[in-house]
This record gives structure tokens, sequence and C-alpha cells, in this order.
């Protein structure tokens, strides 16, 4: 077999390979990658003590942290979501469920990111009763109680909005949802790297927000490959 | 964002024009109560009068006596009610907001307003929903179904009992129902002001109604901007009547449920379980 056979083949493949992804749009879709840091003293994030709660205590060895700023080597931060918010052609919400769990008395993730309409699933993992409360500002607020065992609460949110959870019976608990407009968005991991892929070349306006730091505007272009985007915040220890 | 935002108020916008030219019998920001129709126009009027000095112009609960008022007054721009006859996260019926403002809110500063004729009441509903443009675009929510009592006999309220320990109420209202629970201590509203649980042993009436009915609405709605939530995806509606039977007994009141509770207490004292953490209650 010829060079020249392979590489056909090895583009068929690929063509193969985009089509099943959907119906992607014909041009090579770029991406957005890059990294959030930080300049400044970040709070002290505080040992949880779980004693009042003896059945997640017990699933933890070592002490939980509390979650509000997680920082990573380098004076990165996790936990930010960054995302496309203008740019972008807005599309039907995702049908897949995003899952939201309440496992040792912490919210798993700590910030859940869901588009406008797209169903979320809460489960209570615990041995415990857990009241669940978004105290959603734009979207209604509700609060509902779910006692060990019972099954998920579904939900879904009407209008993009940051909500912070909180679950009263244990006010150590708190966690966030991202209800976005678009589906192009990502949260940075324990190394305050992110990457949104499978965007279309074209100008995009990229938000980064974190819970305690808010928010930050960028204007990305995208090319054929990868873009770079990184974001600073300026942190303050209280 | 901008631009989907400039889009959602272009559209919202239309949504209103065509409300405020659509044929609907009843403009948004009115009220109806038993066949009685309000007026926000003349509610305003009123609320000048009456509310302003707590709930502020812009109902936004600032005003100028605000500060010196625990629980604060209700802010009506986010339209976030405790009192409903519906569900947790949907707006209240006009009904509801009637009864609360004729009621008023026991143990906090808003008296009950029985005073005031219907009409002015009705009107002040009417009022009330101006300030939040979510009777605008939803509302409000279908009331919950009140199945009809069951008998408040003692099998009642001991299910009732092992209701109040498995939903794990004493975690705020305490093991008797004092409000000492283990994380009383720590409640918030949404607001993040503190805010105590009801303490039964109290004998004040429930903020929203004294009835076993409301009683009942009050832990199938949940109290919406406060800790206290919604127990209706966990209690089934025959299953709610025993816990209100239960509750009953923590109050230091000539109810039925409580002269029942300590006829049998005495010989029966030792077989019950105490509630509270690692025990299954009765």
């Amino acid at each position: 077999m010829s060079t020249k056979h392979v590489a056909s083949i090895a583009l068929l493949v690929l063509a193969a390979s985009t089509s099943a992804a959907g119906p992607a749009p014909a041009p090579r879709a770029g991406g957005i990658s890059g990294s959030v840091t930080f300049t400044g003293t970040p709070p002290k994030m505080m040992k949880i003590d779980m004693a009042k709660e003896p059945s997640c205590e017990k699933q933890h060895p070592t002490p939980v942290m509390t979650e509000s700023v997680v920082t990573g080597a380098g004076s990165t931060l996790a936990n930010v979501v960054v995302y496309v918010s203008a740019g972008d052609q807005p599309g039907p919400a995702p049908t897949g469920t995003v899952r939201y769990d309440q496992k040792g008395c912490e919210y798993v993730p700590h910030v859940a990111v869901l588009h406008v309409g797209q169903p979320l699933e809460i489960y209570n993992d615990d041995q415990t009763s857990h009241n669940i409360h978004p105290l959603a500002k734009a979207n209604a607020e509700w609060n509902k109680s779910q006692p060990a065992g019972s099954p998920p609460i579904k939900a879904t949110y009407d209008k993009p909005e940051f909500i912070a959870v909180k679950c009263n019976v244990h006010p150590w608990m708190h966690g966030y949802f991202a209800v976005l407009g678009t589906t192009h968005f990502a949260t940075t991991d324990g190394n305050g790297k992110f990457t949104i892929p499978d965007l279309p070349p074209g100008k995009y306006t990229l938000i980064a927000w974190h819970e305690r730091f808010g928010t930050q505007t960028q204007e990305v272009t995208v090319g054929g490959g990868e873009a770079k985007a990184d974001f600073v915040f300026k942190a303050l220890p209280y | 964002m901008r631009m989907s935002n400039a889009v959602a108020a272009l559209v919202s916008g239309l949504g209103l024009c065509l409300l405020a030219s659509g044929a609907a019998p009843l403009r948004a920001q009115e009220a109806q109560v038993d066949g009685m129709q309000g007026n926000a126009a003349a509610g305003k009027e009123h609320y000048r009068r009456f509310c302003v000095g707590c709930h502020g112009k812009e109902g936004d609960g600032n005003g100028e006596n605000a500060l010196w008022i625990d629980p604060k007054p209700r802010d009506f721009t986010i339209a976030t009610f405790k009192c409903r006859s519906t569900p947790t996260g949907t707006l209240p019926t006009d009904a509801d907001l009637f009864h609360s403002i004729t009621r008023g809110f026991v143990t906090t500063n808003m008296p009950p307003w029985g005073p005031l004729t219907r009409q002015v009441r009705v009107d002040l509903v009417a009022y009330i929903k101006s300030f939040s443009p979510r009777w605008k675009s939803q509302g409000a929510g279908t009331p919950i179904t009140v199945p009809a009592e069951t008998p408040a006999d003692m099998e009642s309220i001991l299910r009732g009992r092992g209701l109040f320990q498995k939903m794990e109420c004493w975690k705020c209202h305490g093991p008797a129902g004092h409000g000492d629970g283990p994380s009383a201590s720590t409640l918030t509203d949404s607001k993040d002001n503190p805010i105590r649980p009801y303490n039964f042993s109290s004998g004040s009436r429930f903020k929203c109604g004294e009835t076993n009915e409301d009683l009942y609405r009050i832990f199938m709605t949940g109290l919406d901007g406060t800790p206290m939530p919604s127990f209706a995806d966990n209690i089934k509606p025959e299953d709610a009547w025993d816990l209100v039977h239960f509750l009953r007994t923590l109050q230091p009141l000539q109810t039925p449920e409580a002269a029942a509770w300590h006829a049998w207490l005495p010989s029966h004292a030792a077989e019950l379980k105490p509630i509270g953490p690692d025990e299954g209650g009765q």
C-alpha cells in the first residue's frame, strides 16, 4: 500500500469520525484553551467541622476544607467557569442530564454547569437528610428536603444565572449552579487549566467567572486551531 | 451576554405589549380575591400610607424602619413569599397574599391588617404584585391539594412522630420542638440574616396560620426564602396528616391531639425511643 493510500484512508477515517460526532459545519473546528491564575493573597480555606453529622464526618479520613477559593500550584485557580458569552450560535439545550451529588455532606461537583432548560438531577448519596436550597434570584427560588434514600430531585432553570446552593441543615455546604445560555464552556481543573473544544472559526467574547473574585471578560479570535486565553484574577484575603 | 440580554429584553418587552393589548380580562398587576377585584393604582395610595414605612417606596423591604426590624420586612421585588398554598418555587395566589396581610406575621413587626376594609386589602395585593416582573411572566402556582383530615388518634400521632425523626425535623426544631436542634443556631434566610426555627413550646401561632390545614401547608409547600424546605416530594399526602397530629402534641395548647397524647404518654413513655441522632423514633 502506498503512502498516498494510507493518507487517503486516514482522511476517510477522520471524515467519518467527525461526521459521527454530529452535523458539524464544514470549517475545521478550533477551540480555546488557557489557564486561570491570580495575583494577591487569596483567603485561607478553613477546616470544616462535621462533628454534628457523624455519618458524613466518618467518610472523610482527613478534614474537608471549604471550597470558595481552590488554588493549584503556580497561583492557579480551580472551579472557574469559562464560557462563550457572545459570538457563538445559540442552540437548543443539551438533552443530557447534569448530575449534582450530595456526598459526605459536600456538593460534588462544587460548581455544576448546565444550559438553560437542561435537566438537572440532584442526588442525596448520604445517610442523612439534606435540604437543597438554590438561592436563585433571576429564576424562582425553591427549597426542598431530601431525606436519605429518596429519589433524585429534578429541576431546570429558564434564565442564565449563577445560583448559590446551600443546605440549611449543614451550614458548611456551599455550591453553585452555573446556568449558561451556551454549550461552549469549561471549568478549570485543579491546575487552573481549561479547554473549550469544537468552536468554529470566529470572534468570541469569553467570560471567566469565579464565585469569590467575580468575572473577567476577554475577546478571542479562533482560527483553524486552538486559540489561547489566559485570565488573571485579583485575589483579596477577605 | 450583552447581545442576548438585549434580545431577551426585546422579547420580554414584546411579551408585555402582547399582554397589555391582549384580551386578558385581568391585567397582571391587578388582583382578585373571592370575586373582589383589586386595583393597583388604588392600592398604591394605601401602600404609601400603611406599608411604606417598613417595605419601602420601591417595595424592596428597605423602608425607613427596616433597619430596626428583625426579621426584615419582605422584599416584594424578588417575589419570594413564605406563606403560600402553592408549591415551593412558585408564586402565591392572590388569596394567599390577602390572607398574609389580614393575618399579619405573629412574632414579627407585621401586624394583622384586618381593620382595613376587604377592598383596601385586595387593592394592596394588586399593588404588591406590581413590584416584580415575575407576576407578568408567570402566573401563581397551582395550590396543592389538601386531602380530608384523617382521624387524630394515637396511631396517627405515633406515625407522625416517626416522620419527625425520619425527616429530621429535629435537626432544626429540636427533639422536643423547642427550636433548639443542632442546626438551629446556624440558620440564615435567603438574604443571609439569622433566622430562628419555630419553637413549638412557645404556643404562638404559626406564621402562616393556626389551623391544622395551615400546618399541613407549611411543611408541604415550604416557607420560601427561609431554611424551611418543602417536604412534598418526601411525605405522601395521607401521611402528612400524621405529622400534623404529632406536631400539635409539641404545643402547650389544648388540642385533641395533645389530649390524646397526654392521656397515652404516662403509661407508655418507656416504649418511646428518644428523638435525635442514631435513634429510630417510634
